[in-house]
């Protein structure tokens, strides 16, 4: 195939061990384009919609998409889909590092799995040998304490995902974990594949991946890397990675601090980039492609505690767990990443469930009693690695916490609800919103829960007016398609956002591998469609008008921001929902949030449409028709 | 001209291999590669490039005499003579020979560079005797 695919597509179905290898369906990829494309088109079209997300009726897909593996900047993704346990949506999440590419190089586009294995299994795949392994030996152990003895057992040049024991006890924003420290964090995907008692797997091949132009690919992606290593902000990004944006998000007063109460935090020098490069890094770390190397591996040293090693805090890790949690101490932010990583969670979602549970003690709503006797005060590691060991084994209210922040709140209660900072279920990202309405309306929109990797608008609100929310969505529905496109092809988008590399650049490069001689406007559309397909899944299982699942939780139009450069900043309920009724006018949707058989057909989801109706959603005509055109290009500045 | 290698420098990103292998075979596949990337992790949590010294103990062993030294300094595999016998593989004192199923021939580096040029952290770098790699930045 030469079209960047390796050819080969595996089924396997993990109750009766049958392992099926068929030839890709290049129709399928030329319509989807593989990646978060393909996985929201086969969960949409085979898991029912009344299957929990952690039985057997769930389908887990892992796919590497059209890009990944090829001579392309950062083309090191995989994409990881399944029906979401943390949003009940149909979810999805990826990671760079190797595993990806391998994949590709041993011969396989993508794997689905279905059902559950009777015992714990991991998946062994060394080129043409496909294999279902027994894991009983692994089962228990952390995740990177299983990738390293994978490794010593199979050999060093086997790239390995594994799942921890937040995976396997069902926590629901369990990640996946790759590369002692690359992981698929979003959506809880590692409980998915603990659900289907599938612990690990493990890839080695050395196939070739041919593409429809090499030297016309060659040569361009050679001058893309010969341009940007001068680029100014490679030093930047080189130096730091995204732990440079600490001190940045603080100055601009979009930062989370202490559980969102605020957007400035005094003790920032303590944890930012210059900290993590002085006191633990130990050495710059790159994914397959990458000449960005954004990846810092590094040590947290702390007295009493043994020296670990990992890969973090990046910017989102550095500030959920670190501002966020009050933390004083780089090195106490990495043990909490560490702790996050090794027991297999999200280290976002993770950074949001402690921090609500530490405003909750700070509230009074938990005690010492509820929790084993400890405190959960803001700025200990001791109190944050106590705790984390009742949620990953579900002890006492621990099993609360397992489900999120916006299930603990449901049992907590009391007002606990209005600051826990999550949409859709998923935790919000390390920005506040407040202060920066299109980032809180990327948060309420996202197909899979809050999520920045849809739509990151920080500069955007900077440069359109912070104080303002007129004009905002339609920029907002440009970014939730241009964005998830790099999840689509399984390459990284930090070199578009950060190094100046066009749309056009990419897509040049897609067709020198594909062939397909697509235009922007055309992925873009599939972009589109591959959103309002996964909006008719979310809301066909949820069974409500779209509307009542976008509204953040109250903290946003209630309190004000109290402190720093954004003092005294806040929206209100009215412009949530001003920005809601522009953001589905853009879309296409009516004013309850679901899209219309217009809009549907347009994309050619006219199936869709079809069943929205039969469920009672479908939405209301648009007076005068949907727009031509949703979404309004833009250029975000970089920083 | 050899390959100067600063071993701290490297993050692992496998460009040279990429290069490698497209330069040499027209194929996207790290494992045609001519020089190889050892990764240490969890501990010590480093990356070493290896790439060819220009020892020749490769030639030394070769039984089919089919490993010669060109003016260049590289040393050149004649596939035509090779027999794939592998003898050479455990010769190397920094495993920089390698095979593949695909081929019926060694694969040994000849010093192209383009490794060097598209490595932007200064890990591998090209270097004549006598030259200076401050420039480089090493």
């Amino acid at each position: 195939m030469a079209n960047g695919l390796a050819g080969k597509t595996l089924r396997i179905n993990l109750a009766t061990g049958d392992i099926r290898r068929f030839p890709t369906d290049e129709a399928l990829y030329r319509r989807w384009h593989g990646g978060r494309g393909i996985t929201a088109k086969i969960l949409y079209d085979e898991v029912p919609r009344d299957a929990d997300p952690l039985g057997p009726k769930n389908i887990f897909i892992i796919n590497a998409g059209i890009m990944s593996g090829c001579f392309i900047p950062a083309g090191s993704k995989v994409e990881f889909g399944a029906v979401s346990p943390l949003t009940n949506g149909p979810g999805d999440s990826n990671m760079g590092g190797h595993l990806g590419p391998a994949l590709k190089f041993a011969g396989y586009d993508m794997v689905i799995f279905e059902d559950i294995s009777p015992k714990p299994v991991y998946l062994f795949v060394d080129n043409d040998t496909v294999e279902l392994r027994d894991a009983t030996a692994y089962w228990g152990l952390k995740s990177l304490d299983c990738e390293k003895k994978l490794k010593e057992d199979l050999g060093e040049d086997f790239e390995i995902a594994t799942i921890g024991p937040a995976g396997e006890n069902g926590i629901l924003f369990s990640c996946i974990t790759h590369d002692f420290g690359r992981q698929a964090g979003r959506t809880g995907q590692g409980a998915v594949m603990g659900s289907k008692k599938l612990k690990a797997i493990a890839v080695r091949g050395n196939k070739s991946i041919q593409v429809h132009s090499l030297d016309s690919l060659r040569k361009q992606v050679t001058e893309i890397i010969l341009r940007t290593q001068k680029h100014p902000n490679m030093v930047p990004w080189q130096k730091y990675g995204t732990a440079f944006f600490i001190q940045w998000s603080n100055a601009n007063a979009c930062i989370p601090a202490y559980n969102f109460q605020t957007t400035y935090y005094e003790d920032i020098d303590k944890i930012d980039g210059d900290q993590l490069v002085e006191k633990c890094l130990i050495t710059h770390k790159a994914c397959f492609g990458c000449w960005m190397n954004c990846g810092k591996y590094t040590k947290a040293v702390i007295p009493g505690k043994p020296e670990v090693h990992l890969e973090g805090p990046e910017y989102e890790t550095g500030s959920l767990c670190g501002s966020n949690l009050g933390m004083k101490d780089i090195n106490h932010v990495a043990y909490i990443n560490w702790l996050l990583d090794n027991l297999g969670m999200d280290s976002m979602s993770g950074g949001g469930v402690i921090a609500f549970a530490m405003e909750c003690f700070q509230r009074g709503l938990i005690t010492e009693a509820d929790i084993e006797g400890h405190t959960l005060k803001w700025g200990s590691v001791d109190d944050v690695e106590h705790f984390l060991d009742m949620v990953a084994y579900k002890r006492g209210i621990g099993d609360w916490f397992a489900g999120g922040s916006k299930r603990a709140a449901a049992k907590i209660g009391r007002g606990s609800e209005k600051f826990a900072m999550q949409a859709k279920g998923q935790e919000f990202s390390g920005y506040d919103g407040r202060w920066a309405p299109g980032m809180l309306l990327s948060y309420m929109t996202s197909d899979i829960g809050a999520h920045h990797n849809r739509s990151w608008t920080i500069t955007v609100d900077m440069a359109e007016g912070r104080d303002t929310v007129e004009g905002r969505a339609k920029i907002v529905v440009y970014l939730q398609h241009i964005r998830p496109l790099f999840d689509t092809w399984c390459i990284c988008r930090l070199f578009w956002g950060e190094l100046d590399i066009t749309p056009e650049e990419i897509v040049e490069s897609l067709n020198h591998i594909t062939g397909w001689g697509v235009s922007v406007a055309e992925v873009l559309r599939t972009s589109e469609m591959i959103w309002n397909l996964n909006r008719c899944h979310y809301i066909e299982r949820n069974g409500g008008n779209g509307r009542s699942f976008d509204y953040p939780p109250a903290r946003a139009w209630e309190d004000k921001i109290p402190s720093g450069p954004g003092m005294g900043k806040g929206l209100s309920l009215a412009q949530i929902d001003q920005m809601l009724d522009e953001y589905y006018a853009a879309r296409g949707w009516d004013g309850k949030g679901n899209p219309t058989r217009a809009l549907l057909e347009d994309l050619g989801l006219g199936y869709a449409a079809d069943r929205l109706e039969k469920a009672g959603f479908l939405g209301d005509p648009i007076p005068g028709g949907i727009p031509p055109v949703r979404g309004e290009k833009y250029k975000p500045k970089a920083f | 001209m050899r390959i100067k290698v600063n071993r701290d420098k490297c993050t692992g990103c496998r460009l040279c291999l990429q290069i490698c292998a497209i330069e040499h075979f027209r194929e996207i596949n790290p494992k045609k590669a001519a020089l190889r990337i050892e990764a240490k992790f969890p501990d010590p949590g480093k990356y070493r490039p290896f790439v060819c010294t220009q020892c020749g103990k490769c030639a030394e062993v070769c039984p089919e005499e089919a490993i010669s030294r060109a003016d260049s300094g590289a040393y050149i595999v004649d596939q035509d003579r090779c027999t794939n016998c592998g003898v050479c593989v455990p010769a190397c004192p920094v495993g920089v020979v390698f095979q593949h199923p695909d081929h019926d021939f060694v694969i040994i580096c000849n010093f192209c560079m383009l490794c060097t040029e598209l490595c932007n952290t200064g890990a591998i770098v090209k270097w004549e005797k006598g030259a200076s790699l401050e420039a480089k930045g090493v």
